[in-house]
């Protein structure tokens, strides 16, 4: 008999509870958000003559000289699903991976050999789709993109303060990492023209 | 480089962390013990309304046995549910990118996984689940899992403070009062902060658009800051996406990224100071607590050390294979570190890319049970496992029988704690062994070397300590991993689980001792560092072989500079 | 009578013990007994491994030393387990020996049919009488039901002082194997053969009938768990062993042997303690006997070391039992001699206690000799029930006026004078409140209806009882006195002898209801009881230790007897059983501690070789921090240390850990540092040295 009440007890609890949790409750955040964070809630999505170009938040892939590239991606920048390497620290193929980029990221960007490169130039992120780069990695490149572009010496100098306007610095002063998003740095550029 | 500027973000971290301990530690004291609190006038309607239709006499208490049965039939239906969901999603509403039906072995994995409160993904929740399927599904058992746990610690304590009493106290309540009084409101919270740093939070299609360079990208949508606000706060850490809070649309911003650490650590540590004053002294708690925020300290620095330090192999320092740039090397490691000592195992950088000391941290953390503030309520009743030991133990080295608040730990008792050390022990070794040698397990790796060892390692021992967490590079949706993950994840939750409860109704049947001054005492340094010494060779030392041929030697032949 | 028959102290090694021990662990190997040790019981079915595949290779025509050498260290670890049960079990069968050799000699003589009967004792019936006479043995327990006799219970307790046996009273229990010293007594049998007081203490002493204690139990649980878990760790290392060997590309090399696994095996699990565990529990009882204390069971004398109260009579045990008198308090304008004069006159004939005080007083103070009742004629007045005093009527004689003099309490001297028209005087009263304030008795003398002043009667604390009760506090356990006295009196000998609390004008009832009253509260009593009313209490009471002086119903009740009737031994009791915890945890700490040093000897013996390149050292050989000379000397050593290690703590298992009341915390510090902090450290030394003198003789 205590087992049937039991029984009878989880069911109905079980109901309950997934009404409130998981419909209530999601339907009624999804209200809240999309009334208070519209553009947030919705993906940050960014659009360049009234069509929607992509999410500031999601990393596209750029392998024009004439664009920031942003950092390597083992989806290649589809994020379906988003995922990483998941390389080991002692992986063959990731030290070849990274030996690979190193060198293609010093002579693309006609960096002298012994350039240190930024590790998130070398590494794949882990989500993929990673919007953001150093404010070096962003540096190191802006001869290739100057030339890729035909910007003079003047133009150039733009350009550099044009990385140094889309540093993102750390959130507050002191929380992660200060930051370049590659998707909002190549649409400023393309608008420099 | 590591910083001043590091040392700070971790530091503030801590602090937080610290300062919300007694706050909502003594908030949920009250909500648990079932008196006033200031969300009574709003909760205490709908409290009483869900006792009603679920047919629930609030004040009638129940033994051991009967609270262990509830819990797992309940359990059992949130299983249940879960897997029928998934095995029928195209049939059902909102699946609006027409997702096939899951196959039966990764449903029965995600189902178990879920319900265990392991959140161990073994699918990609992108490509993977509608919408339904994460909300009336997976949210669900966030929120109940969590809530478990939780109830097994109130158990757990109301057998400890009882004097010759068999109840110990009513499931139901135990489940639903957490639940509405701290679980909603908190995920409620934490959800409007998320989606004001950019989670999203809707029901929309997934976007197509034409990138700047003219390809065709599908980006992803869906409910996620609802879910992500759960995932974290009930150690649950199922994401919603598959790189989890890596993933920019789970974890956009450094903000979003300390809310999601904190809120991962948050209950785990409040409820030590709920524990310490439920059971009448908070400096039980803050014993217990500086245990777990030491041991934390120390295993983060290590951590931050070996990630910091250079790998040969790649010629490298803080590499940053697998992490976010927003996010850097420093709060990654705590993130690996925060969720491995919780049993949360949400990620925000792949654990199978950091270096060979930083994952054994995170295995190590798990192997200790996730005692380090742990999962809600199983990190408290999984400290108590150890302090079952160490009084047992240190106890008898006073010359009485070993007691602890005042409630003697005898034959039953101690069964009952190894019991709750051995079986997630077992899973872990028997598996890790036969999948080690056997193809169907070795054709997973993502890696070679030894570093594939520590793969499967890693998958059982998060899947024992119901923790999530993966060196993501095996590829366990197979039929074998599936279902002995399934396995693993049961065994190490109610095979501590209930001998949790089980020693919560022998020791409230027992008479409380007075305590004078031939009593041990379990509030002192020396017992904290007693306690310390026991985790670390009772819960340590039986996996120093495999770690040793895991990541130990990987770490060695990474400073020669081998790879695989 | 034989003194060897006595439970006398045995030095800790005897040699003829020792030899015995030796014949009795090859014994011990079998498998019924071993299994009744699962940690042991593991250790020999690894021997048996080991064993088989050195019998296995040598068929093949293969001999390997190094695999003999650790079956031959695997075989002494269970020996050495099984030789430190058996010389603890060895002490107390060489004193049960001489008891029960005693007993089968006893012949009866029974009562049947109006004559005597002689047979053997140990066919006595319950319920059947037999007649002592002088010089025979009392051949079973029973109960005096005839006449009076002057007992030697030597025998049973040591005590070489005879005791009084008669019926009808407290007195009239008898015990099997003791003495009839004078007289004759008819005693009612009123145990089964076998099952007698001295059959029980045989089998206790022989630990015959030991079973496991609570703590032993829930001891060996943790054990086993241990061992199954390292069974684990260690039956997983062979498949974590050949992924790496694959994963390095290495040939497929045998690493990890059988012999090596076992040895690691067996060097993981808490065999130390393991093989030392009821070698503890059996000396506990036998350091319990050798105080002459005989416990009904185990867990009576492991309940010893948790006893938070402890109930004391003050009679006997805090104090002397008799009151004494100690001061002559004389009234206005009386001298000091002639109150004291008159008190020893008064108390010539008095031969209780307090009147013997009271000459010897006169006659140490004031140099009064002792003068017999009869020299001077005088007529003593004994003490009665109504008129609650005594005295002694001294004719007139050479001059000298009739003198009665009665001495009593105040109240019986003051109704006294009252009769006789007189006052007691104002200054007096207030010297015998004064005397009654402070804990003792006033006795008022009075010679011709004049009070002539006072005698404080004082109960004399025992010496060093003070000391006892404030280490008993440093335990942490309480003290409670039990007596009959009024308040007043109570709380000044509380005061003086230190106990923490007292119930005064206790009736019998009072002690069961207090320790049911302190049981509720969840603490452990204590208590000694001899009378027939300390039954129930002594039933009651969580540690009774009964007094073999006192009754039969007494002595059932406990669950100790204490042989030697005294009572301060509860103290020693307590002690005992804090040791025997104290040694457990001891041992069960440093046997897990030594665990990792045995690690870091034999992991990299079975893993050094793995991911070697070129033919360099693999990098887990960084892991033999010992820098042990090759694999198999770091196995065989571990083995060797593992097995010694048994054995040289055998001394330790049996004396038991130091014990001082220097409170929990303090204990604990100690105990930490060096079973814990020394259990992590003794075994890399050990370990090494081992290393070094294996290679040095070259074994390996």
């Amino acid at each position: 008999m205590q087992l049937k009440t039991q029984i009878i007890s989880s069911i109905k609890i079980l109901a309950i509870m997934t009404i409130l949790a998981g419909v209530l409750y999601p339907v009624l955040m999804t209200v809240i958000a999309q009334l208070v964070f519209p553009n947030k809630s919705n993906g940050s999505m960014i659009e360049k003559k009234g069509e929607v170009i992509g999410s500031e938040l999601i990393a596209q892939k750029f392998q024009s000289d004439k664009y920031f590239w942003g950092r390597p991606s083992a989806i290649d920048y589809n994020p379906l699903p988003s995922g990483a390497s998941n390389l080991g620290p002692t992986s063959k193929a990731l030290k070849d991976f990274v030996e690979e980029r190193r060198k293609h990221f010093i002579e693309k960007n006609f960096l002298p050999p012994n350039t240190i490169v930024p590790t998130e130039m070398l590494f794949a992120s882990g989500s993929g789709i990673d919007p953001h780069i150093s404010h070096e990695a962003a540096s190191l490149q802006l001869d290739r993109i100057a030339q890729a572009r035909g910007f003079d010496e003047q133009k150039k100098a733009l350009l550099k303060t044009l990385v140094q306007n889309h540093i993102e610095a750390p959130q507050f002063g002191f929380l992660g990492e200060p930051r370049v998003n590659v998707l909002k740095l190549n649409l400023a550029l393309d608008e420099k023209k | 480089m590591f910083t001043f500027y590091d040392i700070g973000q971790v530091v503030f971290y801590l602090v937080a962390l610290t300062i919300l301990t007694p706050l909502l530690g003594g908030y949920m004291a009250r909500v648990f013990a079932g008196e006033k609190n200031f969300l009574t006038p709003v909760f205490s309607k709908p409290e009483n309304f869900i006792y009603k239709l679920g047919g629930i006499i609030s004040a009638n208490g129940m033994d051991w046995k009967t609270y262990a049965v509830a819990l797992l039939i309940f359990n059992f239906f949130g299983f249940f549910i879960l897997f029928l969901l998934q095995l029928f999603q195209s049939s059902l509403p909102l699946n609006s990118q027409g997702l096939p039906n899951v196959s039966w072995d990764l449903s029965l994995n995600t189902a178990v996984s879920f319900m265990t409160n392991t959140n161990w993904q073994s699918y990609a929740g992108e490509t993977t689940l509608s919408y339904l399927v994460q909300m009336a599904g997976l949210i669900v058992q966030n929120f109940l899992s969590a809530a478990t746990g939780i109830a097994v610690m109130i158990a757990l304590i109301r057998g400890i403070v009882r004097k010759t009493a068999n109840d110990i106290g009513n499931f139901w309540v135990d489940l639903i009062r957490p639940t509405i009084y701290v679980l909603l409101p908190l995920a409620i919270l934490f959800t409007i902060l998320f989606a004001g740093q950019g989670v999203v939070q809707t029901f929309s299609n997934y976007k197509v658009v034409t990138t700047l360079e003219g390809a065709q990208q599908t980006i992803p949508l869906g409910p996620a800051a609802s879910q992500i606000a759960i995932k974290q706060l009930g150690t649950n850490g199922g994401g919603f996406f598959n790189s989890n809070s890596a993933h920019p649309f789970e974890n956009p911003t450094p903000f979003s990224n300390f809310l999601e650490m904190l809120a991962i650590l948050l209950i785990p540590s409040a409820l030590v100071y709920t524990y310490g004053k439920m059971v009448g002294s908070t400096r039980q708690g803050w014993t217990l607590w500086g245990c777990m925020m030491f041991l934390f300290v120390v295993l983060l620095t290590i951590s931050l050390w070996s990630e910091y330090h250079s790998n040969p192999v790649s010629q490298t320092s803080a590499g940053m294979e697998g992490k976010e740039t927003r996010f850097g090397v420093t709060n990654s490691v705590l993130w690996s570190v925060a969720t491995t000592s919780a049993s949360n195992g949400s990620v925000n950088a792949m654990h199978d890319s950091l270096t060979p000391l930083s994952g054994f941290i995170a295995l190590l953390n798990i192997m200790l049970g996730e005692i380090i503030f742990g999962g809600v309520g199983a990190g408290m009743y999984g400290m108590l496992v150890f302090v079952v030991l160490t009084v047992f133990i240190a106890g008898l080295m006073v010359g009485r029988t070993p007691e602890y608040l005042g409630k003697k730990i005898e034959a039953f008792e101690v069964k009952m704690a190894v019991l709750a050390v051995l079986a997630p022990c077992a899973v872990i070794l028997v598996f890790s062994a036969i999948s080690s040698v056997m193809n169907v397990g070795l054709s997973s790796l993502g890696n070679s070397g030894p570093h594939g060892f520590s793969e499967i390692l890693y998958a059982f021992t998060s899947a024992a300590g119901n923790n999530g967490s993966a060196f993501a590079g095996l590829n366990t949706n197979t039929l074998f991993y599936n279902i002995t993950m399934a396995i693993g994840m049961l065994i190490g939750r109610f095979g501590v689980l209930v001998p949790m409860l089980a020693i919560a109704g022998s020791l409230a049947r027992k008479k409380i001792i007075p305590a004078s001054s031939g009593t041990f005492k379990t509030d002192t340094f020396l017992f904290a560092l007693l306690l310390i010494g026991v985790i670390l060779i009772v819960g340590a030392l039986t996996f120093f072989p495999a770690l040793s041929l895991g990541p130990i030697v990987e770490h060695l032949l990474m400073l020669k500079g081998q790879s695989f | 009578m034989d003194q060897s028959l006595n439970i006398k102290p045995t030095a800790l090694f005897d040699k003829v013990i020792i030899l015995q021990a030796l014949k009795d662990s090859f014994k011990k190997f079998h498998p019924n007994l071993l299994i009744k040790n699962p940690v042991m019981f593991l250790v020999a079915v690894g021997s048996v491994i080991t064993t088989y595949i050195l019998i296995e290779d040598m068929i093949g025509g293969y001999f390997s030393a190094f695999n003999f050498q650790i079956t031959v260290w695997l075989w002494f670890t269970v020996l050495f387990a099984n030789f430190a049960e058996a010389i603890a079990e060895g002490r107390g069968k060489a004193q049960a020996n001489a008891l029960r050799n005693q007993r089968n000699q006893i012949v009866a003589k029974v009562k049947s049919n109006g004559g005597i009967a002689l047979i053997n004792a140990s066919s006595l019936r319950k319920g059947e009488i037999v007649i002592c006479e002088a010089g025979d043995v009392i051949p079973a327990d029973g109960i005096v039901i005839e006449g009076i006799a002057s007992v030697d219970e030597s025998a049973i307790t040591g005590e070489s002082a005879p005791v009084i046996r008669e019926s009808g009273d407290d007195r009239s229990a008898v015990t099997g194997g003791t003495k009839v010293l004078s007289d004759k007594i008819l005693i009612q049998i009123t145990s089964e053969q076998g099952n007698t007081f001295l059959d029980r203490i045989i089998s206790l002493v022989e630990g015959s009938k030991r079973q496991k204690t609570p703590n032993e139990i829930a001891l060996t649980i943790l054990l086993s768990a241990l061992s199954i878990i390292f069974l684990l760790a260690v039956s997983s290392l062979p498949a974590f062993v050949q992924y790496s060997v694959s994963a390095s590309g290495q040939s497929t090399q045998n690493l990890v042997t059988l012999p090596i696994l076992v040895s690691l095996l067996v060097c993981l699990i808490p065999t130390t303690i393991g093989g030392l565990l009821s070698a503890i529990g059996i000396s506990g009882m036998d350091r319990l006997i050798r105080q002459n204390v005989i416990a009904t069971s185990g867990r009576a004398a492991e309940a010893a070391g948790d006893v938070d109260v402890l109930l004391l009579d003050k009679t006997g045990t805090i104090t002397f039992g008799n009151r004494m008198a100690t001061e002559f308090i004389p009234a206005d304008g009386i001298s000091n001699e002639r109150l004291a004069d008159a008190a020893q006159l008064s108390s010539l004939a008095d031969e209780t206690p307090e009147g013997r005080s009271i000459v010897v007083l006169a006659k140490e103070k004031y140099g009064l000799r002792g003068r017999t009742v009869s020299d001077i004629a005088a007529h003593f007045v004994p003490f009665t029930a109504q008129t609650q005093m005594s005295g002694v009527d001294i004719p007139a004689r050479d001059g000298i006026a009739q003198r009665i003099i009665r001495k009593g309490s105040s109240e019986a001297i003051k109704s006294l004078l009252k009769q006789n028209g007189k006052f007691f005087p104002q200054v007096l009263q207030k010297i015998v409140e004064e005397i009654a304030h402070q804990g003792s008795t006033p006795l008022v003398v009075s010679e011709n209806n004049e009070v002539l002043g006072a005698i404080r009667l004082k109960d004399v604390v025992k010496g060093g009882i003070k000391e006892r009760f404030a280490q008993l506090r440093k335990m942490g356990i309480r003290t409670v006195m039990i007596t009959g006295d009024n308040p007043l009196t109570a709380a000044a000998i509380a005061a003086e002898a230190g106990v923490d609390d007292f119930i005064a004008q206790a009736k019998p009832e009072d002690k069961l209801n207090l320790i049911r009253e302190e049981q509720a509260n969840g603490r452990l009593v204590g208590m000694i009881g001899d009378g027939t009313n300390d039954a129930p209490a002594l039933a009651q009471a969580d540690v009774g230790i009964a007094m073999n002086s006192g009754t039969q119903a007494a002595r059932e009740a406990g669950n100790m007897v204490d042989l030697d009737s005294n009572p301060t031994k509860l103290i020693e009791v307590v002690e005992t059983g804090k040791k025997l915890l104290m040694t457990r945890g001891a041992l069960t700490t440093f046997s897990i501690a030594n665990d990792v040093a045995k690690y870091f000897a034999i992991i990299p013996a079975i893993t050094g070789t793995l991911y070697a390149v070129n033919g360099s050292a693999g990098p887990l050989s960084a892991l033999n921090i010992m820098k042990l000379a090759s694999p198999e000397s770091a196995v065989l050593s571990a083995v060797i240390f593992n097995a010694l290690i048994i054995i040289s703590l055998i001394p330790l298992a049996l004396r038991g850990v130091k014990y001082r009341a220097i409170g929990a915390s303090a204990v604990l510090r100690k105990n930490i540092l060096i079973y814990g902090v020394g259990g992590l450290i003794a075994p890399f030394i050990g370990i090494k040295l081992i290393d070094i003198v294996i290679n040095w003789i070259n074994l390996i």
